[in-house]
């Protein structure tokens, strides 16, 4: 799928995934699209289906009724789909992991390629985690 | 009479938080709301009756990123009303100046969010655009943009820096002249006026009756704010407006919102002047918490924050009980959205500045055969407090 991944690279459409987060990973990913960020320029776009979706950013910690909606939402998007954990939480669970509706890792429901560790990740660290997906993509 | 239901959520290009609302109109008319929640719920309670105090408070700075200091605040003061704990005059400033400018960009947040949510996204890009220098500020001060780690019992973590008075100031000024500007076009802007005005009036005998908080019930014409009825911290040291409007539309929420960013400004002036003279230390040494129980109450963005905690004297909480102003402000939706269409639905929802990190925490269900109706949850209610009651005077 090479060559299918280095057109993906050109213009990454995201969705946001908010699995049971604290909300500020969600305003930052928000914060990127805001002008002094601003990564429309680059073509990363945020899109509201899921079936348009190349790369879905993961937020939160993923509790027990949320995280089927999670998978199903990943099963739904077209594949090659890439999933990049935003977060501390999706990486370990924070400070959530002991919690009784926490069923585990984010990992465990759907496979996750790229983390962005920062509780919350600053922009800058999201758009170079977004940055080194790309390389990839191109090989 | 036909109803169909339009299911919003749990995943809506719109919602950044996951929930899931079920709207049932008749034709363009929206005549019920049903709301689902518990997509956020992570079970803060109980983690924090597994922690120490101290780590507690940035736990529950985890519960919302918006109101990021609002909940620590509650928490501080409910573990400070334990022993009566005084805190130095410089930290209470402290405190002040974190609390007002984490209003700013709450408010400037919400009023971007309001022009996405009308498809006025120009406004919402200027909002966010402005709010960036107040994020900035934080950084000078704490370190980081968000979860700003800055409360604990007994004063602050961190102190401001002398070195980066001036250049505070000079950001505050910058937010100053733009929020002059949003403010004269929140009044002059034909498009907002005409989307917002005389949408999902919330009346003052329903938000009484809903007992609304905040922002929301103040739009409604309601006079209350906890930084006047109970001034913790530098609030009854420095000099603002309660700001309240009387139509309860939309539009008043958003003047309200916006005036009282104004006031904000002012209280974070004031901070600053009194932080270049007074020196003395942030952090009185607090060695251990007495049994007893303590509340603590702060006006958040979205309306007053409640913390009960209870203390048996070690170092973690026994009982950690949190209210946060979404609890009692989502409710109105029954009131205000009802015979509105469905266009101006979504408005109408975003207008309290719902909160669902805040809003979810736990129920007990001891019968889980059947859904518990109210009855059995005051039972279940009642039983607790007479239980808590009975250990209290056994101690």
């Amino acid at each position: 799928m090479g060559w299918y991944n280095k057109r993906l690279s050109k213009s990454i459409w995201v969705f946001h995934v908010s699995a049971s987060p604290c909300n500020n990973c969600d305003i930052e990913i928000l914060d990127l699209l805001t002008p002094k960020y601003d990564v429309e320029r680059f073509g990363i776009k945020l899109v509201g289906s899921v079936r348009h979706a190349d790369v879905l950013l993961v937020s939160g910690v993923a509790n027990n009724k949320v995280a089927p909606k999670v998978k199903y939402l990943y099963d739904q998007a077209p594949k090659p789909c890439f999933v990049v954990g935003v977060g501390t939480c999706p990486a370990s669970g924070c400070c959530f992991k002991k919690s009784y509706n926490v069923p585990g890792k984010v990992e465990d429901t759907i496979p996750i390629n790229l983390y962005i560790p920062g509780c919350p990740p600053k922009p800058e660290a999201m758009i170079e985690g977004v940055v080194k997906l790309v390389e990839v993509l191109n090989g | 009479m036909s109803k169909n239901i339009i299911p919003v959520g749990p995943f809506h290009p719109l919602l950044e938080e996951a929930e899931y609302f079920t709207l049932k109109v008749d034709g363009e008319k929206v005549t019920g709301i049903d709301l689902d929640i518990g997509w956020m719920h992570r079970g803060h309670e109980f983690i924090s009756e597994t922690k120490t105090f101290t780590q507690s408070i940035y736990l529950v700075e985890r519960i919302c990123g918006i109101c990021s200091t609002s909940h620590p605040l509650a928490c501080v003061h409910a573990i400070e009303d334990i022993d009566n704990i005084d805190i130095p005059l410089r930290a209470r400033y402290i405190r002040t100046l974190i609390g007002e400018l984490e209003r700013i960009h709450s408010h400037l947040l919400w009023i971007g969010l309001a022009g996405h949510f009308i498809g006025y996204d120009t406004l919402w890009m200027w909002a966010w655009k402005y709010r960036e220098p107040v994020l900035q500020m934080f950084e000078i001060i704490s370190g980081n943009r968000n979860h700003y780690g800055m409360m604990r019992v007994g004063g602050v973590a961190k102190d401001v820096d002398p070195s980066s008075i001036p250049k505070l100031y000079n950001i505050l000024d910058d937010i100053a002249v733009k929020m002059d500007m949003i403010a004269n076009a929140a009044n002059d802007d034909p498009v907002l006026r005409s989307r917002l005005v005389g949408v999902g009036v919330l009346s003052y005998e329903e938000a009484v009756r809903f007992c609304a908080v905040g922002p929301t019930s103040r739009a409604s014409g309601i006079t209350a704010d906890v930084r006047k009825d109970d001034p913790g911290d530098a609030y009854d040291l420095v000099e603002f407006n309660t700001i309240v409007m009387k139509n309860g539309d939309v539009y008043d929420k958003l003047v309200v919102r916006v005036l009282e960013t104004l006031e904000s400004i002012k209280i974070v002036r004031q901070c600053l002047d009194k932080l270049k003279n007074i020196n003395g230390p942030i952090l009185n040494d607090v060695k251990e918490i007495s049994p007893g129980e303590g509340i603590g109450r702060y006006e958040a963005p979205r309306g007053e924050v409640f913390h009960y905690i209870r203390s048996d004297g070690t170092n973690r909480p026994v009982r950690h009980k949190v209210r946060a102003p979404s609890y009692v402000n989502i409710p109105t939706f029954e009131a205000s959205c009802i015979g509105i269409p469905i266009a101006d639905a979504l408005i109408t929802l975003a207008a309290v500045d719902p909160c669902y990190c805040c809003t979810e925490r736990s129920i007990k269900v001891v019968d889980s055969a059947r859904q518990p109706t109210k009855i059995d949850l005051l039972k279940i209610s009642r039983e607790k407090t007479d239980y808590l009651r009975r250990q209290i005077n056994g101690n």
